[in-house]
């Protein structure tokens, strides 16, 4: 967006001018006005004299012997401008005082009534001097900064030409301290013109012409506002955030809480609550923490998450039945009933977003097992219940992912790449989830490998698994080399499938045939799935 | 007149014989029971699972999610408990929707409370550890199942199931000392139980056939020697 078009009116010197007017001085005399011992401003007649911005006070008397040193004093700057602000208002709505000396008003409205921006120029530098008796300067131009800088040179610089004007001008000018102000913000904005000196970037063209991205890595926020000044746009926050408001619905309980049916009643209520306030923001919680105090100072907390956001009953019913398995569960029951319920939304999204039908149909059926399932995650957690997703990955472990119900069904690999070396279908219906060991022999006892070629050491005769007696070797398939990520360095991984049919023992315990997969890496066998 | 407009309305009405009425009136809500996969359809009485019912799984996870497949793909949901080591993807090859397969590895010491509050919402609900379970938390959880109309499949022995499949491997076919893979089983299963199915019933199946789902065993598939042990 292109900044507006801005009329400036700046009154050169203007604390110097205003302590010689409330002083009854007449505007020719010498005058500086000091600021802890710095000169911070002085009248034309001193600055011929030698008397400059920021000399000790001793030298500038020392340089004009004559001159007359006022206090730097804010308000009277302030009171004396007033006039000129009445002025300036008889021509312009909508005047803004930047600091006393420099008055901005959007330049449509005049230049519209008085025909072109010439005559408000001059219409303005008329009025402030009747009305007032100030002198002053107006610059016109596109945003209030090359605004400010035309108006020192009371130039009239034409639309859209903004950032062609201010490319010419030193980049000392971005430092203004009557618009910054005094402070850290001005001391910063001298130190980031003073760097950019030394880097050679002398003109704000310059600076200007700097890659943003660049702008904004090297030099922080601040050179961003900066780089956008220099480009001519109007100096604004980046990035506004508003700080986030404390939903947390809070509830005590006297006496507290002790039964089921009671916290079944309690939950109702503040879960309305929660539900009202963030209904309110158009904000629907998808992540509801709850937490507890019992009278004995324990504390619960546990978080839900939802498939779906919640609604009002969706909260009451995940914090009844969260309370019900505080009180009730066996083993960890609080000592205590309890006395401090919170309810806190972990994670919210926009209502917009609200969306019915996770698995893309959501019937009775789903609904009512949804419920169920829910209600198992409020006895034993969230992650008790589990959804398997299938993706990409070559053994029957790497394919399947487990997320607990309610999150996201993002399967860990994708399943689209081509994986060699995936096992064909059927895959084991178990798939051990501890490690177990594995021993493979020949017929003459010896253990057998895998070679470095893939190749097994001898012909399996016997399989120990887990540690029980060695089974025969019906029949067996195999191995199958797989090499994974061999071009990670260190993160590769070598290993060779077998599979085998154990033969059914008579005498002990297992009566049947068992067909297992066997996985073989770094020369220990062990169990990957088992056909049962 | 009178008879031509009864007979148009008889024809409109589907007419369904007394005899069958039993077989729905007999789940709660009247409901059809749970589909099942053609070959394994025989086994049980009615043809399916039937709703409020209790059908003892022993001897194969394969049956069991054979048994799991058709009813989740029709939209049932299912969820195994109390087993740790269940292979997805063979649950996706035997036919079940994965999506709506929930698992509860862990259900703590007594998976009862866990049991009951599933069959309240899922349809098929299979327990593993059931053994170790009282005879009167048993029969309450029967008790549940039978309100709701979900069916409860044991894995292992359960007193007083209404159908008891026990599932025997016998050979494995398509590995041949280090050459091929394997690629089916036959398997022989017995169902067992009481009421309309007190009557011994035995099919001889693939389990996983071929790619995975439950199969007919072929006449030039079958092995020389057929003797069932």
């Amino acid at each position: 967006m292109a900044p507006v078009r801005v009329v400036v009116v700046w009154c050169p010197d203007w604390p110097a001018v205003a302590g010689a007017a409330a002083e009854g001085l007449v505007a020719q005399t010498l005058v500086a006005v000091v600021a802890a011992n710095r000169v911070v401003a002085c009248s034309a007649a001193a600055r011929a004299q030698g008397v400059r911005r920021g000399q000790r006070r001793r030298e500038a008397q020392g340089r004009c012997p004559e001159l007359v040193v006022l206090a730097d004093d804010p308000e009277r700057d302030a009171r004396v401008f007033e006039p000129v602000v009445a002025a300036v208002e008889t021509l312009a709505p909508g005047v803004e005082v930047v600091h006393p000396g420099l008055v901005a008003v959007p330049a449509r409205g005049p230049t519209q009534y008085f025909g072109s921006e010439p005559t408000v120029a001059e219409r303005i530098v008329d009025v402030v001097a009747a009305q007032a008796g100030v002198e002053c300067q107006v610059g016109i131009a596109d945003g209030l900064f090359a605004a400010t800088l035309a108006a020192h040179r009371g130039l009239l610089v034409p639309p859209d030409s903004s950032a062609g004007f201010l490319a010419m001008l030193s980049i000392a000018e971005l430092h203004q301290p009557a618009v910054t102000g005094v402070g850290r913000t001005a001391a910063d904005r001298a130190a980031l013109v003073n760097l950019l000196h030394r880097l050679g970037l002398r003109t704000l063209g310059a600076f200007a012409a700097l890659p943003v991205d660049d702008v904004a890595s090297r030099f922080g926020l601040d050179g961003v506002r900066a780089h956008r000044l220099a480009r001519g746009l109007d100096e604004r926050p980046l990035a506004r955030r508003d700080p986030p408001v404390d939903l947390t619905v809070t509830r005590r309980f006297d006496p507290s809480l002790e039964r089921v049916d009671a916290a079944a009643f309690a939950s109702r209520e503040p879960a309305g609550q929660l539900h009202t306030a963030l209904a309110s923001r158009g904000l629907a919680c998808v992540r509801l923490g709850i937490s507890a105090c019992t009278e004995a100072g324990e504390e619960l907390h546990r978080v839900w998450r939802c498939a779906g956001p919640l609604t009002a009953s969706g909260i009451a019913d995940r914090v009844r039945w969260q309370l019900d398995g505080w009180l009730t569960s066996r083993g960890s029951h609080p000592s205590a009933g309890i006395t401090l319920l919170q309810l806190i939304p972990e994670e919210v999204i926009g209502g917009q977003a609200l969306q019915r039908g996770l698995w893309g149909e959501s019937g009775e059926d789903d609904e009512r097992a949804g419920r169920a399932l829910v209600r198992v995650q409020g006895m034993l957690g969230p992650e008790a219940v589990l959804i398997g997703v299938l993706g990409g990955g070559r053994g029957p472990t790497d394919r399947v992912r487990l997320v607990p119900w309610g999150d996201d069904p993002i399967p860990a690999h994708d399943a689209d790449p081509p994986w060699p070396g995936r096992l064909p279908a059927p895959s084991p219906p178990r798939v051990p989830a501890r490690t177990l060991p594995a021993e493979v022999f020949d017929d003459a006892g010896r253990a057998v490998k895998v070679s470095g070629r893939g190749r097994l050491t001898g012909v399996p005769y016997r399989i120990a698994v887990d540690g029980n007696p060695p089974r025969r070797v019906l029949t067996w398939a195999g191995p199958w080399p797989l090499e994974e990520r061999w071009w990670e360095p260190g993160g590769g991984r070598r290993c060779a499938r077998l599979q085998a049919v154990l033969d059914a023992e008579p005498a002990g315990r297992a009566a049947e045939p068992l067909a297992v997969l066997l996985a073989c890496e770094t020369g220990r066998w062990w169990v990957e799935g088992i056909y049962e | 007149m009178v008879s031509a407009g009864v007979a148009s309305v008889l024809q409109r009405v589907p007419v369904v014989p007394a005899s069958t009425l039993g077989k729905r009136l007999d789940a709660p809500g009247g409901r059809p029971p749970f589909p099942v996969v053609e070959p394994l359809a025989p086994l049980l009485p009615g043809g399916g699972l039937r709703r409020g019912s209790v059908i003892a799984v022993h001897g194969s996870m394969a049956l069991l999610l054979a048994l799991l497949s058709a009813a989740t793909a029709q939209g049932a949901w299912a969820a195994v408990i109390g087993v740790g080591d269940l292979g997805i993807v063979a649950a996706a090859e035997a036919g079940v929707v994965v999506q709506r397969l929930a698992l509860v590895p862990r259900p703590g010491s007594d998976p009862a409370p866990v049991a009951a509050a599933l069959l309240d919402g899922v349809g098929l609900v299979a327990l593993a550890g059931a053994d170790r379970m009282s005879p009167g938390a048993r029969r309450s959880l029967a008790a549940r199942a039978w309100q709701r109309g979900s069916v409860l499949l044991p894995l292992g022995r359960w007193p007083g199931a209404e159908v008891a499949l026990d599932c025997r491997a016998e050979t494995w076919y398509g590995a041949e000392a280090g050459y091929g893979r394997l690629r089916s089983r036959e398997v022989v299963v017995h169902a067992m139980g009481r009421g309309a199915a007190a009557r011994l019933r035995t099919a001889r199946l693939l389990l996983p056939g071929p790619g995975g789902p439950v199969a007919e065993v072929l006449a030039d598939l079958a092995p020389s020697s057929r003797a069932v042990s």
